[in-house]
């Protein structure tokens, strides 16, 4: 494994298998109720998060707590960064306090690539701008397993907002790296226009691609992308791309329905839908927590000095 | 120990061989099943990877000699372990209690080699998280000294002396293909 | 007083020696004498260079350059005349600013300084600013741009096309739809997708490329089109000049040699600023086609669009870093490797890009002359032999925001000659 986790291209096939396994038999244990692990003690997780993002941090303090780190909460609403400290002095001073690894969330796509240069301790992108949220797609692919088992031929569909999305971007690199088959359903507004170079299949028409899919990921739409014209109306756009209550309904029994939420109920995904057994989206978040232990113990143990145990 | 060791030692010999281990653990089972008074609520727990293939080898020897039934199960240390700062993470390994939990049992740990005792030390804090045992004992096929942590046996396969240079390296059927114990020297060192 | 330079290649042909006097070359030949010797063996002699696209950031962010340190670093480059962009704070768009900004120069003396007016007021694209009194002013101003923005609105440029007609001026035009870069930050390719920065389309460029060629021609005006990125630019200036529209075009040196992958893989790490620009790096197929529109004469000029900017500015996340690089110490090198070394173009190609052309744009009379009896002794002697690291910590230029640290490039800027005078000599200032 490298240093850092900043995209979900950093993982070889193999790290991303340890990482799940990994997580696999962190499930077990606190299936078992052991809510936390000596693992870390005294090591210093920092949540340095400059967008409002409860959810993610709240999952990452959970998996680092479990493992016995110390956790500072960095955030930059009402901090020295709001009034108009730099990401470099936030860094430097981070590493003044000895943090061995950053979670990071920024608004900027590369920020974390940034930080990584500044600072000694890992680097764990938590959500970067448009560029990639490797832990969700970490967290997705292990959901996948547990309800799916391999990957390996999956069809994933993921549908939504695929130009700004960083879920979508992570969701490609690593569920291609794992062997499954990713299609992007999207109106073209909401695709890069270099999308065909990607690891993946496209399509714009929803209908056609859910008798083919095992796995059918929806992803939030933001209102305010209607307004900058990339689809006429919410109607229209949920009337295309929603997963309302009779597309569901055509499902094979098996398939599973995600969202990495905060959903827009009614809008990319009904109510009903989000409600259903085959919706993992309550799993997503508990596996959040643990896939995201998995990350923190693999990037912090320590350097690989080659040395043998007896 | 349990990965292959790639480095350059030049000579090995075997310490123990197939029927030798064979031997060592019937007479661990006999001295279990004296000290525990029959077996009696006895768990056993190997420390992974080879504890365990160790722990379900005495478990059947237990069995043939008593009649009935030992628990057995697998203790995952990893997590607990107090050099994480100085190795690479590694993958975890499995734990695996018995239905009927470690309770007020009799807890055997097994394990293939008995070194510095820290991993001895991160199974007890394991077992501590797990439930509360009656007892806590410790099996080790191969005893090699330079304990760092007021730890010893109760039950010992064979006690090896070595210098710390040297390398203890177990094969076990089920994992190795082959029963061996086997010490590697390097020699410019 | 005069100065016999001995055994220059001028041009890159035969060994020759140049007779200055009095800031004028009076000879060129074999065993001229003088009263001072400029041994100038195995170099190479050009026209002193003039940039058509200058930042000097003077008057307003002085603490990124001034015209003194700029000027110095485009002496250090082989330049004998800038022109200074006009998105200065106050923006240069009055009489008053331009004659600020032209008597600085003239006290600096390192090279000569040749404000460009804002098109604009405030290059706000909403009124045109005094075209008329500062082509009258002292500065003498011809070339009027509202670079870092684009003249958008179309009535809006094509009256300033015909304004400038009364005065021989030019417009330059700045090139970027704005609707279609709001929040841009790289070329939108396969990298912007990977790396989720906003695009920076092409046809962004195109577009207002196409739309202003056809404004010129309509109108009958000079256009000039400033930092050209992309292919399809260049295929619709081909186009207009083959109509016979008075329209000329330059390109950078960072945009000859360095493309929009270097944003996602380089030696100085993934999202590193140092490469944010704008116009954006482009692709390698833009690059070559530049390269080769360079050396067949559709795009007419190399100038710097050197932009300097603090060190705070460029240490951030790319989203939050300023768009430029410097390039006056680094251009004729830059094109040397781009354009030399890969047989493109010769000196005298280089001589008329990098010195007659923007002159003859510029409206320079004084600059962009050959090395000749009669000429301004304007003159640039050229290493062409040697090859280096680049080291920022060198440049005279108060900033440090070259994107080529870490390269090696070809050449060195022995000395440079402004009407007669050593501005530089053994690569230092004189």
């Amino acid at each position: 494994m490298k240093r850092h986790l900043i995209s979900a291209a950093d993982l070889s096939r193999d790290d991303a298998l340890l990482i799940l396994d990994t997580a696999d038999e962190l499930a077990r244990i606190s299936d078992r109720s052991i809510k936390k692990l000596p693992t870390l003690r005294g090591r210093t997780v920092v949540n340095l998060f400059f967008e409002d993002s409860t959810r993610t941090r709240i999952s990452f303090e959970a998996a680092a707590k479990r493992l016995s780190a110390d956790v500072i909460n960095f955030s930059a609403k009402g901090s020295s960064v709001s009034k108009g400290e730099s990401l470099k002095d936030t860094a430097l001073t981070l590493e003044a306090m000895g943090a061995d690894a950053v979670v990071i969330r920024h608004g900027a796509s590369g920020a974390p690539h940034r930080l990584a240069g500044w600072v000694r301790g890992s680097v764990v992108n938590a959500g970067d701008g448009t560029h990639e949220h490797p832990t969700q797609a970490l967290l997705d692919a292990f959901t996948m397993r547990r309800r799916l088992g391999s990957l390996e031929g999956r069809r994933v569909t993921i549908v939504g907002d695929i130009l700004h999305s960083r879920v979508a971007r992570s969701n490609v690199l690593l569920l291609s790296t794992l062997g499954a088959e990713v299609t992007l359903v999207a109106p073209p507004t909401l695709l890069p226009v270099s999308v065909g170079s990607w690891p993946c299949e496209v399509s714009y028409d929803l209908d056609s691609m859910l008798p083919k899919s095992d796995v059918v990921m929806m992803l939030r739409v933001q209102r305010e992308r209607m307004n900058a014209a990339f689809f006429p109306t919410e109607r229209e756009y949920s009337r295309r791309y929603g997963l309302d209550r009779d597309r569901a309904a055509k499902l094979d029994d098996g398939v599973i329905v995600m969202h990495p939420g905060p959903m827009n109920r009614g809008m990319e995904i009904a109510a009903e839908v989000a409600d259903s057994p085959r919706s993992t989206i309550v799993e997503q978040v508990a596996n959040g927590v643990t896939t995201r232990m998995a990350v923190l113990y693999l990037l912090l143990g320590g350097a690989d000095l080659g040395g043998e145990d007896q | 120990m349990a990965e292959a060791v790639s480095r350059a030692h030049t000579s090995a010999h075997a310490v123990l061989e197939g029927p030798d281990i064979n031997r060592a653990l019937i007479r661990i089972s006999h001295e279990i099943l004296e000290r525990t008074k029959g077996g009696e609520d006895v768990v056993l727990l190997g420390i992974p990877t080879r504890g365990v293939h160790l722990a379900r080898r005495l478990a059947g020897h237990i069995r043939q000699f008593e009649g009935h039934p030992v628990p057995v199960g697998s203790l995952d240390i990893t997590m607990y372990r107090d050099d994480l700062r100085t190795r690479p993470a590694r993958p975890l390994g499995r734990t695996e209690l018995p239905p009927d939990g470690i309770d007020d049992k009799t807890v055997v740990l097994v394990d293939d080699v008995l070194y510095s005792g820290r991993t001895v030390r991160a199974a007890l804090d394991a077992l501590n998280d797990l439930g509360r045992p009656r007892a806590v004992q410790l099996a080790a096929l191969v005893d090699r000294g330079h304990r760092e942590l007021p730890i010893r046996a109760d039950y010992v396969g064979k006690n090896l002396p070595t210098s710390k240079s040297e390398i203890v390296k177990v094969y076990l059927e089920e994992r190795d293909g082959r029963d061996a114990v086997l010490l590697l020297k390097e020699e410019d060192k | 007083m005069s100065i016999v330079i001995k055994g220059a290649r001028i041009l890159g042909g035969e060994p020759a020696d140049i007779l200055i006097e009095d800031g004028v070359v009076t000879a060129v030949g074999q065993d001229l004498t003088g009263d001072e010797t400029v041994d100038a063996r195995g170099l190479i002699a050009l026209p002193g260079l003039v940039d058509l696209h200058t930042h000097l950031r003077e008057p307003g962010r002085e603490d990124a350059e001034t015209v003194e340190s700029g000027t110095r670093a485009a002496a250090l480059g082989g330049y004998t005349a800038v022109h200074a962009m006009a998105n200065t704070s106050p923006v240069a768009d009055t009489a008053g600013v331009v004659e600020q900004v032209w008597r600085l120069g003239l006290a600096a003396g390192h090279c000569d300084v040749q404000p460009v007016g804002a098109v604009t007021e405030g290059l706000s694209g909403e009124r045109l600013a005094e075209l008329g009194a500062m082509a009258d002013s002292a500065a003498r101003v011809r070339v009027f741009s509202d670079d870092g923005k684009c003249v958008s609105d179309a009535v809006l440029m094509r009256r300033a096309l015909e304004y400038v007609k009364a005065f021989d001026g030019v417009v330059a035009q700045h090139a970027q739809e704005p609707r279609l870069t709001a929040g841009a930050q790289m070329n939108e390719g396969a990298v912007s997708g990977r790396l989720g920065l906003t695009g920076w389309p092409a046809v962004a460029e195109e577009a207002i490329i196409a739309r202003d060629c056809l404004l010129a021609a309509h109108v009958g005006s000079r256009l000039h089109v400033c930092h050209v990125s992309t292919a399809g630019s260049v295929e619709i200036i081909r186009w207009a000049k083959s109509k016979g529209w008075d329209v000329t075009a330059e390109v950078t040196p960072h945009h000859l040699l360095l493309t929009d992958d270097l944003v996602e893989d380089s030696p100085v790490g993934a999202y590193n600023p140092i490469y944010k620009v704008n116009p954006p790096l482009r692709t390698r197929a833009d690059v070559e086609a530049l390269r080769e529109a360079l050396a067949d004469g559709t795009i007419d000029v190399v100038a710097t669009d050197h932009a300097p900017h603090p060190v705070e500015d460029k240490e951030t996340e790319w989203g939050a870093a300023a768009m430029g690089m410097i390039g006056l110490e680094t251009a004729l090198a830059v094109v040397q490797e781009a354009m030399v070394e890969t047989g493109l173009l010769d000196w005298a190609g280089v001589a008329e890009r990098m010195s007659y052309a923007p002159a003859r744009i510029g409206r320079l009379a004084g600059h962009g002359h050959p090395i000749a009896a009669g000429s301004p002794a304007n003159i640039t002697l050229y290493d062409a032999s040697v090859r280096a690291e680049v080291d920022p910590g060198s440049y005279a230029s108060k900033s440090r925001n070259t994107p080529y640290e870490g390269r090696s490039l070809p050449g060195r800027v022995v000395a440079t000659f402004l009407r007669g005078r050593p501005t530089v000599l053994d690569g230092k200032l004189a």
